[in-house]
C-alpha cells in the first residue's frame, strides 16, 4: 500500500537524514521504527506526508505518487494520513472537541471550519471517537487543561477522524509515564486493528515496540539496518542500531513485562 | 453500542462569556457605543476631498525630500533634539534607579514605596506635551524645559519597569546574600543588581529611542528640538522639507533600534 | 572573571581582567564626556536667571491655578467624550490594518520575504517612529482640523506599534501545533485560523488594550494641534492664561488616564 522508493533527504545544513530508504508497507500492518536520536525517524515519517520535503526518491500511497503532487492535491492526500505527535501538538487554546474536529479540516470549507459549523455527521463521528478513547465527557474542556495521556488520546481521535488509511505516529509515548505509555500504545494498535489501518510508529522504547507491533524497522544514520519481526531482534542487532550496550537485560525484561501485563490494564 | 445515543448529539463551540444575558448586553453595548462614537464624528467630506490633493503632494514630497533649503534650521533642530535626548536619558536613568528601588515593594518600606509610586503615577499619566507646556511656562522657552520634561517622563517609564523587575527577582538568590550577613547596600548590589542589570540596560536603550522620538514634538510647544522646524514646515505647506525631517527621524530611530538590538544581544 | 598569578606566585582574583577593565573605563569616560558636552550646550542655550527664578514663578502659577474652576467642568464633558472616541476608534482602525501587516511581517507567515515582509517592516518602522502628534499635525494640514484628523493620527501611529508586537508574537508561536493542523490536509487559511490565531489571541487582546490605554493618554494632547479632544480646551486656556481652568483640565486628564489604566489592567488580567 505504502511504498518508499530510494527516499533521500539532505538538509540545508548538509546532513544526510535519509539515505535512499526502500520500504514497503502492506495494508493493515503496524510497523515500529526504532533507532537512536538523529537516525532520521522523524524525518522519515515527515517525508511521507511531506511536512518535510524529500530531496529525492518517491513516496507512493495506493499507487499515487505523493512526491509529485501539487499543493492542493497534496492537501487531499494528507487527509488520508493521520498523524500523531510526540508532544501531542494539540491547539492548546481550543477545546477538545475543536481539536478533534480539526481533523476534518481537509474535508470542510474555510468558512464552515471558521464558524465551527461542521456537518452533523462529523460531530457524531467526533463524539464516537471521543467515547472510544474514553474522553466523551471532556468535549468542552480546553486542551491545556488535560493531562498528558488525555491529550494524546485527543491527538489520536484527531488523527482517526480524518478517516485515514495510514497513521504516522511520531514518538507517541516519549512524554508519558510508563503506564500511560503502554495504554496509549495499546490503544493505537487496537484502533489500527479495528479499522485495518497501516501505521508507522516512531518509538525509542524498544521493549514497548516489541510488545505491540508486528514488524520492526531499525534505522541508523538514515539507513535501514533491520527489518523483521520483533521477536527476532537480537542483542547484536540492537548493538548495530544503537551502539554497544548490554541488551540482554532489556530483552528479558520485555518478556517478563509482557507476562505481567497479560491480565493487566484494559 | 451508543451510536444511536450520540447520533443526534449537537455540538456548538462553547461561548466565551458563559452568561448569555451578559453576553448580549456586552455586544449591544459595544454596538451602541460605536454608533454613538461614529455619530459624533461629523466629518467634513468636502474638506477631506479638498485635502486629498495636498495629501498626495505630501506623499510625492517623500520622493524628493528637500534637505537643503532649510539646512541650517534642520541641523540646529536635530542637534538640539539629540542633545536633549542624551542628557535627559542619562539624567532620567540616574533618578530612576533610586525611585525604582523605592517603588519595589520587596525592598522598600511602605511610606517610601507610596511616595515613589505616586511620582511614577504622575509621570506616566501626564503626556510629555502637557509637562512641557507647564515647564515652558515656568522655565521659559528653550531646550532646558525639554530636558526636564524628558527626564521626568523617563522616570515614569524606567522606574516603573525597574520596580516590577526587582519585584520579580529570584527570592532565593537575594536570600542567599542576606544569609551571608550582608548590609542593605551589599544585599542590593549582590542579590538584586546582577539580576536586573541586563534588562535595565536594555530598557535604557529603549528609552533613549523613545526620548528621541518625543524630543521631535517638544518643539511644538517651544521646548526645543526639531519639532519647531517641523511645525514651521507644515504651517508653510513646505512638504518637501517636512518629509526630509520625517525621513531623518525614521532613519535615526531605525539606527537606534538596530544599535540597541546589538547591545541587548551582547548582554545576554 | 580573571585569575592571575603575581610575582610571589600568589593567585590574584579580580572580577575582570585588565583589558576588559580598561575598555570599561574607556566606555565610561566617553559616555561621561559626551553627556557633559551635551549638558554644556543646553546650559548655554538656557537663561539661567529664569531657571533660578523658576520656584517663584512655579509658586506664582500654582497659586493662581488654585482652586480649580469647578463650574468649567460642564464645558469639558464633550471634549472628554471626543478624546475617548478618538482613542477607541483609532485603536480599532489601527488593529484592522495592523493584523494583516503583522502576518506579512512575521517570518513564519509572510507570503514572500522580499515583496511582503520588507514593505510590511517599512510600514511598521515608519508609522512607529513618528509621534502621533506629528501625524496629527500633518493630517490637520491635509484634511483640516477636527476629531477625524485626530482619529486617523492615532490609528496611523498605532499601526506600527501593534503590528510589531503582534508579529513578534506570531514568530514565537509553537510550530508543532501548526504542523499538526497542516498534517490534517488543512488549507493555508485554515492553518492560520486553527494553528496560529488561537495561539496569538491572548497577545492580541493584551496588545489592543495596552495600546488603547496609551492612546487615551496621547489623545488628550491632540487638540493642541487642532485635532480634536480635550487638548483644544487646554491650549485655549493656556493661551489666555486661565490657570484655574488649566488646573481643572489637568485634573480631568489625570483622572481619565488613571481610569483607563485601571480598566486596561483589569481587562488584561481577565484575559490572561
Amino acid at each position: 500500500m505504502l511504498h518508499l522508493n530510494k527516499l533521500t533527504k539532505q538538509y540545508a545544513t548538509g546532513d544526510m537524514a535519509l539515505k535512499s530508504v526502500e520500504l514497503e508497507i502492506p495494508k493493515g500492518q503496524v510497523v515500529a521504527l526504532i533507532g537512536p536520536s538523529g537516525a532520521g525517524k522523524s524525518t522519515l515519517i515527515r517525508c511521507i506526508n511531506r511536512l518535510v520535503e524529500p530531496t529525492s526518491g518517491s513516496v507512493t500511497l495506493n499507487g499515487k505518487e505523493l512526491t509529485k503532487l501539487g499543493s492542493s492535491a497534496l492537501r487531499q492526500a494528507r487527509r488520508r494520513m493521520g498523524m500523531i505527535f510526540q508532544e501531542y501538538a494539540l491547539v492548546e487554546r481550543l477545546t477538545v472537541m475543536e481539536n478533534v474536529l480539526s481533523g476534518r479540516l481537509g474535508y470542510v470549507g474555510f468558512w464552515r471550519s471558521f464558524l465551527r459549523k461542521y456537518p452533523q455527521s462529523d460531530v457524531d463521528e467526533a463524539f464516537r471517537l471521543l467515547e472510544r478513547v474514553g474522553l466523551d465527557h471532556m468535549a468542552d474542556k480546553r486542551a491545556d487543561e488535560l493531562s498528558g495521556g488525555q491529550r494524546q488520546r485527543v491527538g489520536i481521535a484527531r488523527a482517526l477522524i480524518q478517516d485515514p488509511e495510514l497513521l504516522l505516529v511520531d514518538e507517541p509515548t516519549a512524554s508519558l509515564d510508563p503506564k500511560t505509555s503502554r495504554q496509549i500504545m495499546r490503544l493505537i494498535c487496537e484502533l489500527c486493528a479495528e479499522r485495518d489501518l497501516a501505521a508507522i510508529i516512531n518509538i525509542h522504547d524498544v521493549a514497548l515496540a516489541q510488545m505491540f507491533v508486528q514488524r520492526v524497522i531499525g534505522l541508523r544514520f538514515g539507513e535501514i539496518v533491520y527489518d523483521g519481526p520483533p521477536d527476532q531482534l537480537k542483542p547484536e542487532t540492537l548493538t548495530e542500531i544503537y551502539g554497544e550496550e548490554d541488551w540482554e537485560a532489556t530483552i528479558e525484561t520485555i518478556n517478563e513485562d509482557d507476562e505481567a501485563e497479560q491480565g493487566g490494564v484494559a | 453500542m451508543s451510536t444511536s445515543m450520540t447520533a443526534s448529539r449537537k455540538w456548538r463551540k462553547p461561548p466565551m462569556i458563559k452568561n448569555s444575558l451578559m453576553r448580549w448586553v456586552l455586544i449591544f453595548g459595544c454596538l451602541i457605543y460605536l454608533a454613538l462614537a461614529f455619530g459624533s464624528f461629523d466629518v467634513k467630506w468636502a474638506r477631506v476631498y479638498e485635502g486629498l490633493d495636498r495629501g498626495w503632494q505630501f506623499i510625492l514630497a517623500f520622493a524628493k525630500p528637500d534637505f537643503l533649503s532649510r539646512k541650517s534650521d534642520i541641523i540646529d533642530g536635530m542637534t538640539e533634539s539629540a542633545i536633549m535626548t542624551i542628557t535627559s536619558t542619562a539624567c532620567g536613568i540616574l533618578i530612576s534607579i533610586p525611585i525604582g528601588l523605592g517603588a519595589a515593594r520587596n525592598i522598600a518600606p511602605l511610606p517610601v514605596y507610596l511616595v515613589c509610586r505616586g511620582i511614577i503615577a504622575i509621570s506616566r499619566a501626564l503626556h510629555e506635551i502637557i509637562v512641557a507646556i507647564i515647564l515652558v511656562a515656568i522655565f521659559g522657552f528653550g531646550p532646558f524645559a525639554g530636558f526636564v520634561t524628558l527626564s521626568f517622563a523617563t522616570i515614569g517609564f524606567l522606574a516603573k519597569l525597574l520596580a516590577e523587575d526587582i519585584e520579580d527577582t529570584d527570592r532565593s538568590q537575594a536570600e542567599a546574600i542576606k544569609a551571608t550577613g550582608a548590609s542593605w547596600w551589599q544585599w542590593v548590589t549582590y542579590g538584586i543588581q546582577p539580576q536586573v542589570m541586563p534588562r535595565l540596560i536594555g530598557l535604557s536603550m529603549y528609552r533613549l529611542d523613545i526620548n528621541f522620538r518625543e524630543s521631535a514634538i517638544l518643539g511644538l510647544v517651544g521646548a526645543g528640538g526639531i519639532g519647531a522646524t517641523l511645525n514651521t514646515a507644515f504651517d508653510r505647506y513646505e512638504f518637501d522639507t517636512a518629509s526630509a525631517i520625517i525621513i531623518m527621524i525614521i532613519v535615526i530611530v531605525m539606527l537606534l533600534e538596530y544599535l540597541s538590538g546589538i547591545i541587548r544581544a551582547r548582554l545576554q | 572573571m580573571a585569575i592571575s598569578i603575581d610575582k610571589n606566585s600568589q593567585k590574584i582574583w579580580a572580577v575582570r581582567d585588565r583589558n576588559t577593565q580598561l575598555t570599561r573605563w574607556f566606555v565610561y569616560f566617553v559616555a561621561v564626556t559626551v553627556i557633559m558636552y551635551c549638558w554644556q550646550t543646553i546650559s548655554e542655550a538656557t537663561t539661567w536667571f529664569f531657571v533660578l527664578d523658576a520656584p517663584r514663578i512655579a509658586g506664582d502659577i500654582g497659586g493662581r491655578a488654585m482652586p480649580p474652576k469647578w463650574p468649567y467642568i460642564n464645558e469639558l464633558w464633550k471634549p472628554l467624550w471626543d478624546t475617548i472616541n478618538i482613542a477607541t476608534i483609532g485603536t480599532v482602525l489601527s488593529l484592522i490594518i495592523a493584523v494583516p501587516i503583522a502576518f506579512m511581517a512575521a517570518r513564519n507567515t509572510t507570503p514572500h520575504h522580499i515583496f511582503c515582509r520588507w514593505p510590511a517592516l517599512l510600514i511598521i518602522v515608519s508609522t512607529r517612529s513618528i509621534n502621533s502628534l506629528i501625524w496629527a499635525l500633518l493630517l490637520v494640514a491635509i484634511i483640516g482640523p477636527g476629531i477625524f484628523a485626530g482619529t486617523i493620527a492615532i490609528a496611523v501611529r498605532s499601526i506600527g506599534f501593534c503590528a510589531k508586537l503582534l508579529y513578534e508574537a506570531i514568530e514565537e508561536i509553537d510550530e508543532k501545533q501548526v504542523e499538526a493542523i497542516k498534517a490534517t490536509g488543512a488549507s493555508r487559511w485554515q492553518v492560520i485560523a486553527y494553528g496560529i490565531v488561537p495561539q496569538i489571541m491572548p497577545s492580541f487582546a493584551g496588545i489592543s488594550v495596552f495600546r488603547w490605554d496609551i492612546n487615551i493618554r496621547e489623545s488628550t494632547v491632540l487638540g493642541y494641534v487642532g485635532a480634536g479632544g480635550i487638548g483644544l480646551q487646554l491650549k485655549a486656556s493656556i493661551d489666555v492664561l486661565a490657570w484655574p481652568q488649566v488646573s481643572l483640565i489637568l485634573l480631568v486628564i489625570f483622572a481619565a488616564v488613571i481610569l483607563s489604566e485601571m480598566v486596561s489592567a483589569k481587562v488584561r488580567a481577565a484575559i490572561i
